[in-house]
């Protein structure tokens, strides 16, 4: 067990790195365009040149990555510090720490300054959104896929297709116009900020709606699924028999059996939460992570976009290897193998 | 199930959906037929999944959506629309809904109807098309990974191990803030985000069927490989594919309208549901109608999709 459990994580780590390499490989193909987008477009000639060389520009993909790892862990200065290039970028932390994403151009300020507070704005957002999918995901699915085909049954199903064809951002456009426009109850932006006359609770609602609206269907028909299998076992059936009221069946047999297989679904809704609060942030103008990659990828921030990344693939793939292993703890089929 | 599941080498790990996978692939655990059904099949060959579609109502329902904006699409020629990007200045003082523009005009003073109809001939063309391309690269690489299994099936795994381990939205701004939004870069986008996702369904597909008595037939009359893995295996997978395929149109067209939406989409002034959402917003809380109509456009034909999609699953379910 130990030794699936280490076999996993290193391949894990090995996945990470290669994604990271790839999001490298895209953002850093043409060399020419680094020392450009880092000094912006109205540097001199000279300073990108100089740049250029300072950079090691010329060496090729995996040495600059390899290179980009170093300052990362703390083995090397990061070069964009070197005064003579005249960027001016100061980090308090000095220019050789762990965890030193360089410095964002965007932003004018060490990426380290930027990153963890949006970050925690959008754990915010997507842990509100996921303590409200799924318990909602489980109670809808776990009724549906009691009685399989039920009147019950089919409404549920229908209303998770129609909630999952609904895109985040045109269900913040239908809540905005309902909300917003036409009732007026709730503010049409979320700058978590109370100065514009809307409490910052109010502020989340229909953030937090948005990514509800549009996960919390998905997880239902896994839930349901799986509830609907359990249910046709011949224990369910004997329970059933044995004069066992139909609730206790459902609550003590069903449910129980029914949870092994949506465990994993339901800690991958954290990776899905990342893609969504992508769009779900920019309809709201939410100060999260994930506008901020978006802006710095438009902006061609490129620092900012390696270490944004990184950190969104080391939450997918540690809650990866945590549904891995759960799933395993908790499937005896598995677990005893 | 009548006849016990055939063993399959089916490793554990390959039942756990991935994050970015999962999605597309929300049909995937429910539409597997298990071996034993799919040989029962073979033998019995009762009329296939497309012929049956008429008898499930959901996926009619989903079809005459699709059949309602594939027929606008079609017809946007001919139909008595303004030209998607022809500016109508004076009806600006006015912009909502009116007997000249029946849903109102963007904007720029441009017809939402004539633009919707003809956004609807840009995504029906981009996105089935995308979703076919990652299938062209998919069903290959699935097919040798389930078939030869081994050092091929590694590689061919781990790598899409790496792409599907991305939040798959990042994964598309990156790419496409980096290459430039053009039509062949969202399609080769769709292709690297998704072919992964198919080659994991086909070759799981592949490795519950590689033991089955036809392949080892088809083996024993010394038949190529190329032959058994297109011929005989690809087929006998279709099932789930064609749910899948559904799924994954739907997920596209969704996929491009968020680019769109994020500043991201193909290329303006020509109408882009996701850009014309996008452009609305703007007038959002004076004007809702500029946003609403397009996004409305996007969720129904989603919605079709998505209704067949289910349909087939629970059609193949029956079986």
């Amino acid at each position: 067990m130990i030794q699936a459990v280490v076999r996993k994580f290193v391949s894990l780590v090995l996945t990470l790195l290669a994604a990271s390499f790839l999001v490298f490989a895209v953002t850093e193909f043409s060399p020419g365009n680094v020392a450009r987008k880092t000094l912006g477009p109205y540097a001199p000639q000279e300073s990108v040149d100089l740049l250029y060389s300072k950079l090691g520009l010329n060496d090729p993909l995996p040495i600059r990555y390899a290179r980009w790892l170093g300052v990362l862990v703390g083995a090397k200065a990061d070069p964009l510090q070197d005064p003579a290039l005249g960027l001016d970028f100061k980090d308090p932390r000095g220019d050789r720490y762990f965890l030193n994403f360089g410095y964002s151009s965007l932003y004018k300020v060490p990426v380290n300054d930027v990153i963890w507070k949006r970050l925690g704005n959008t754990a915010l957002l997507a842990g509100l959104a996921f303590g409200l999918i799924v318990p909602l995901a489980l109670v809808l699915g776990i009724l549906a896929g009691m009685r399989e085909g039920s009147v019950l049954d089919r409404t549920i199903s229908v209303f998770g297709i129609v909630t999952t064809s609904v895109p985040e951002f045109a269900s913040g456009v239908f809540l905005v116009a309902i909300f917003v426009v036409w009732l007026g109850w709730l503010p049409g932006t979320s700058p978590l900020d109370a100065g514009a006359g809307w409490p910052i609770w109010s502020q989340l609602i229909l953030p937090v709606a948005v990514l509800v609206l549009y996960d919390t269907g998905y997880v239902v028909r896994m839930v349901r699924g799986s509830m609907a299998e359990v249910m046709s076992k011949a224990y369910i059936r004997t329970a059933i028999l044995k004069g066992l009221p139909f609730r206790d069946v459902v609550v003590r047999h069903g449910v129980r059996n029914a949870m092994i297989a949506p465990f994993t679904v339901i800690l991958l809704q954290i990776n899905f939460l990342i893609s969504g609060v992508v769009v779900t942030e920019m309809v709201f103008s939410y100060p999260g992570f994930g506008r901020m990659i978006l802006e710095a990828s438009l902006f061609g921030d490129i620092q900012l976009v390696e270490a944004a990344t990184l950190i969104a693939l080391v939450v997918a793939v540690a809650t990866q290897f945590v549904s891995d292993i759960g799933y395993a703890l908790l499937n005896p089929q598995i677990r005893l193998s | 199930m009548t006849a016990p599941p055939v063993p399959t080498n089916n490793v554990p790990t390959n039942n756990v959906p991935t994050p970015d996978a999962a999605k597309p692939e929300a049909a995937k655990s429910g539409a597997r037929p298990s071996a034993a059904e799919i040989r029962a099949d073979a033998i019995e060959r009762p009329p296939g999944l497309i012929r049956r579609l008429p008898t499930s109502g959901v996926a009619m329902v989903g079809i005459g959506i699709i059949l309602f904006w594939t027929i606008l699409a079609i017809t946007a020629p001919w139909l008595p629309i303004d030209p998607p990007n022809k500016s109508d200045l004076a009806s600006f003082a006015n912009p909502g809904p009116s007997a000249a523009h029946w849903l109102g005009v963007d904007i720029k003073g441009r017809d939402i109807l004539a633009r919707i109809i003809w956004g609807a001939q840009r995504v029906l063309t981009v996105a089935p098309l995308a979703a076919l391309c990652a299938y062209l690269v998919g069903c290959p690489l699935g097919l040798l990974a389930g078939y030869y299994g081994g050092k091929v099936d590694a590689v061919v795994s781990r790598a899409g191990d790496v792409i599907l381990s991305f939040p798959i939205i990042i994964l598309y701004v990156i790419l496409i803030a980096t290459i430039g939004p053009s039509i062949l870069n969202i399609m080769l986008a769709v292709v690297l985000a998704s072919g992964p996702g198919v080659a994991r369904i086909v070759r799981g597909l592949t490795l519950e069927q590689r033991h089955l008595d036809y392949v080892a037939a088809a083996e024993l009359r010394r038949e190529s490989a190329f032959y058994i893995m297109f011929v005989e295996l690809l087929p006998n997978c279709r099932g789930p594919l064609i749910t899948d395929f559904c799924l994954r149109v739907g997920y596209t067209i969704i996929t491009i309208g968020i680019l769109g939406f994020l500043g991201l989409g193909l290329p303006p002034p020509d109408p882009d549901w996701g850009t014309m959402v996008k452009e609305g917003t703007t007038m959002i809380s004076i004007r809702p109608h500029m946003s609403l109509f397009p996004a409305i456009a996007i969720v129904t034909l989603v919605l079709g999709f998505n209704l067949v999609a289910d349909g087939l699953r629970e059609l193949s379910l029956k079986d």
